[in-house]
């Protein structure tokens, strides 16, 4: 228990610090946008990005 | 189907679908021979374009997305106020890998098929890196190569795809209101998982209470609550407790302040029992409230948000830049004019500022400040102002104010000021949780202390029991999932409300003031009135065929079949027109005109040139053969169901008038048609009059505003709730609290009476959780219930509020669209 019980705590805080991390990076800034964008990107004509 | 396809199939209705929008193309226009059809130069010219890069997959995704047709409208503008280097110092930034990036506002994006195109803007601009557009905020992240290509070419393109492209004002102002919004949800994300974690934790201690459990077990569960207890009282309380520090120091009362008191008492008695290591901790309440509070609180600050980003759409549709004449006309960013300034406005340019015109003569595009489309002569010595679009040709203009001092920009000021102070109305949840958590803790002092004398073990165990069966849950979650519940359901019925609280408000009847053109009326040109033969009426309609003047397209549009006879025409400027028509001189015109030619009018034609103007109509007198013998009256029908509508919002208990910028015969003619009385129908308004009226209701009821124009912003911000209906401008759709997506006035009694359903089930939700409560601490206090029942039996109230939330039907589906 002794062991158990932190070890849980731990991925608790784990799962926590990536969502944090999400939050704060923007990533749920726009949550509509891209799930219209993911119906396009498999189009057969990709769009040829500029070479640099 | 395609929509070449669906072209072919309206074909056979003898009516055609624009090639680039969808809308129906005027018969005018309609090129037999084309492939396909287009319903103005601005959406033909937009097809080429797309077409042209071999971007015809747009049309797929248009199609899939059931987008709102619109026609496009390219403006064929420099842009070159994009790369001066003072905008881009204030605007732009370089990215880590050396290139610049911007955020751009876009007029005219929509649908999952725009956020295709405008993304696909790097295969046809080489050196522009990225676009990313953010759909619901019309925002567009760009990325390019400075070296390579300018910003004035990326946003060129955009144009010529139709989307009109502005430089985001306020970016400090959004980035730290994004910074604060994130930190918010990170401060949820971290009670939630506390709350969860405590709560497991609980079970286990709960569970020890029943079957025993080995002391120094529970001192470790104990330990390990408020260890997990700690970072959500520090991080996700805080907010509660600068909340309620500020108030303090004003000396002012705050919902922050018993929270925090609440929140304070619950950790430290939790502490101290942890530490002595006896007795109950609350830790799971304490944490399952911040979390709670958090979110509603979370709520509560996007419909701010909401408010200020659009007060800064308004910004950003301002013109950025200007034509300054100097030695030579030269196009410069609009910060850069000065009052006393001289700039020229050409045919079809937006004024950047307001001043008086000192040479030439033009019609101007008012809309934006009256809401009416019908152009506005003006000449030198007339004052105009910032946003108004010039019509027919080019002006120069002497700069009085500028920016924010204009007249747009104090409008833009007053709608980003109301949707700020709107005061918060005291929610009906609100005002009994007060109550509620006064009880409980009376309650729960009551019982401990009646307990007391019979032992102080049990005391504090009935105490705790009672705590713990009231805990507010199913009371904080009462309001917040119905509402969601029925906000949700209305956006599937094509209503998009955008805060919790406007249906509470709804339910309270007071005034409801309605915009006319375009709102009321379909906000175009119709034939309503005909005296006459209609034989005259056939050639009248012929005579008018080829004519884009917007009162010939409506005679034309009220005949059918369109007569085909031979046609000869002169159009005049200013009156009518004259010519023959299958062999007869046809005259078509104004009172005047047609006198001017044919002497005085017959009796009766005389009186319908007098009568027709009083009732709001403009008269269109048609002679043939040199006598009068037709008279046209031509005005904006009423909506078809708006008679009826009206009626059903009256019968709920809301005085309903007329505001409109349009004047004030036409106004009453309308008004007198709905059967509203004179003081209800206001015409000539003006955006800051709007308001007025809407500031001015007394007070008793919520004021509600239905409008679709950039001159009623400033009262749809103001308004309790301001509600644009179907095809209004962004600007008004943004200031608004609720945007009505099916046409039709019907829709604004549709959502009144949702509103009520809504109210309703959140009225038995707070019952429902209230008697599961009293019946619950009757139960605690009378020494039925121990913690660890009470803990069970907790989430059934909870339960029971959600399935109830989700079971009630608020809003339903409208009726489809009958086909065509």
């Amino acid at each position: 228990m002794y062991v158990l019980l932190p070890v849980a705590l731990i991925f608790a805080a784990v799962a926590l610090g990536v969502f944090v991390w999400a939050a704060l990076s923007g990533q749920y800034d726009d949550l509509h946008t891209p799930a219209l964008r993911i119906l396009h990107e498999d189009e057969p004509a990709k769009p040829v990005r500029p070479e640099r | 189907m395609s929509i070449a396809e669906s072209a072919v199939a309206r074909a056979v209705t003898a009516s055609f679908a624009c090639g680039h929008c969808g809308l129906d193309v005027p018969p005018g226009l309609v090129d037999e021979s084309a492939e396909r059809q287009f319903c103005c130069h601005g959406c033909r010219a937009v097809y080429a374009v797309i077409h042209e890069h071999g971007l015809d997959r747009y049309y797929a995704f248009r199609a899939e997305a059931e987008a709102v047709p619109q026609p496009a409208s390219p403006t064929g503008r420099s842009y070159t106020e994009l790369d001066d280097p003072g905008f881009q110092a204030r605007a732009c930034w370089m990215t880590s890998d050396g290139l610049a990036a911007t955020e751009l506002y876009l007029e005219g994006v929509h649908c999952a098929a725009c956020v295709w195109l405008v993304e696909r803007l790097p295969s046809l601009v080489p050196g522009l890196v990225e676009v990313r557009l953010d759909l619901p905020r019309s925002r567009a992240l760009v990325r390019w190569d400075a070296r390579a290509v300018t910003l004035s070419a990326a946003a060129r393109q955009l144009d010529a795809l139709g989307y009109r492209a502005h430089p985001s004002r306020g970016l400090e102002a959004q980035a730290l209101r994004r910074r604060e919004d994130r930190r918010m949800l990170a401060r949820i994300g971290l009670a939630g998982a506390a709350a969860a974690n405590v709560m497991a934790i609980a079970f286990a201690l709960y569970g020890g209470f029943f079957h025993g459990m080995e002391p120094e077990y529970a001192s470790l569960f104990r330990w390990a609550s408020l260890a997990v207890t700690v970072p959500a009282m520090v991080w996700g309380g805080g907010v509660f407790f600068r909340g309620a520090w500020s108030a303090l120091r004003v000396r002012a009362l705050h919902m922050d302040l018993p929270i925090s008191v609440g929140l304070l008492a619950g950790f430290a008695h939790g502490a101290v029992n942890t530490v002595r290591g006896v007795g109950d901790v609350y830790f799971d309440s304490v944490t399952a409230l911040i979390f709670l509070l958090l979110a509603g609180r979370y709520v509560q600050r996007r419909q701010q948000r909401v408010a200020a980003d659009s007060a800064e759409l308004l910004a950003s549709l301002a013109p950025s830049a200007a034509r300054l004449i100097e030695e030579e006309v030269r196009e410069v960013p609009i910060e850069a004019l000065l009052p006393g300034s001289r700039v020229e406005v050409r045919a079809g340019d937006t004024v950047p500022a307001d001043g008086v015109i000192t040479a030439g003569r033009s019609a101007l595009d008012l809309s934006l400040l009256t809401g009416e489309s019908r152009p506005t002569d003006a000449g030198p010595g007339d004052r105009v102002h910032a946003g108004t679009v010039n019509l027919s040709s080019r002006l120069e203009v002497v700069v009085e104010r500028i920016g924010e001092d204009t007249r747009v920009g104090r409008l833009v000021k007053l709608v980003e000021e109301y949707g700020r102070r709107r005061a918060p109305i005291a929610l009906l949840a609100d005002r009994i949780a007060g109550h509620f958590v006064a009880a409980v803790l009376v309650l729960a002092a009551l019982t401990f202390a009646l307990w007391a004398r019979v032992d102080v073990g049990r005391a504090v165990d009935h105490a705790v029991a009672l705590l713990i069966v009231t805990c507010p849950c199913a009371l904080a979650l009462a309001t917040p999932l119905a509402l969601s519940a029925a906000i949700g359901q209305a956006a599937r019925a094509g209503f998009l409300i955008k805060g919790a609280d406007v249906l509470e408000k709804l339910t309270r009847p007071g005034r409801m003031w309605l915009d006319k053109t375009g709102t009321l009326t379909e906000g175009r040109a119709a034939l309503l009135e005909w005296w006459g033969d209609p034989g005259i009426k056939m050639l009248a309609a012929a005579a008018e065929a080829h004519s884009s003047h917007p009162l010939a397209r409506a005679l034309v549009a009220a005949v059918t079949p369109a007569p085909d006879v031979p046609v000869a025409i002169v159009e005049t400027q200013g009156g009518g027109i004259e010519g023959t028509v299958a062999g007869r001189a046809v005259l078509l015109g104004s009172p005047a005109f047609v006198r001017a030619r044919t002497g005085a009018l017959p009796p009766e034609f005389e009186r319908c040139a007098r009568e027709l103007p009083a009732d709001g109509l403009t008269p269109v007198l048609v002679a043939v053969d040199g006598a009068v013998v037709g008279a046209a009256g031509f005005g904006d029908p009423l909506r078809e169901d708006a008679s009826a509508a009206l009626a059903r919002v009256r019968r709920r208990g809301w005085r309903v008038g007329i505001l409109s910028g349009d004047d004030p015969v036409v106004v009453g003619s309308i008004g007198r048609r709905l059967g509203l009385g004179p003081e209800d129908c206001r015409g000539g308004v003006s955006p800051e009059g709007k308001l007025r009226a809407v500031e001015d209701e007394p007070a008793g009821g919520s004021v509600v505003m239905v409008g679709d124009g950039v001159n009623d912003a400033a009262a749809l911000a103001g308004a309790t709730v301001g509600i644009a209906v179907h095809g209004g401008a962004e600007a008004a759709l943004a200031a608004a609290d609720v945007f009505i997506a099916h046409p039709g006035i019907a829709r604004v009694a549709d959502l009144l009476d949702g509103a009520g359903r809504a109210m309703r089930t959140v009225r038995r939700n707070l019952v429902l959780s209230l008697c599961y409560n009293a019946a619950g601490a009757a139960l605690a206090m009378a020494g039925f219930i121990n913690p660890v029942m009470a803990a069970v039996l907790m989430p059934l109230s909870s339960i029971t509020v959600i399935a109830h939330s989700y079971r009630a039907r608020s809003f339903a589906r409208p009726e489809p669209p009958p086909c065509r």
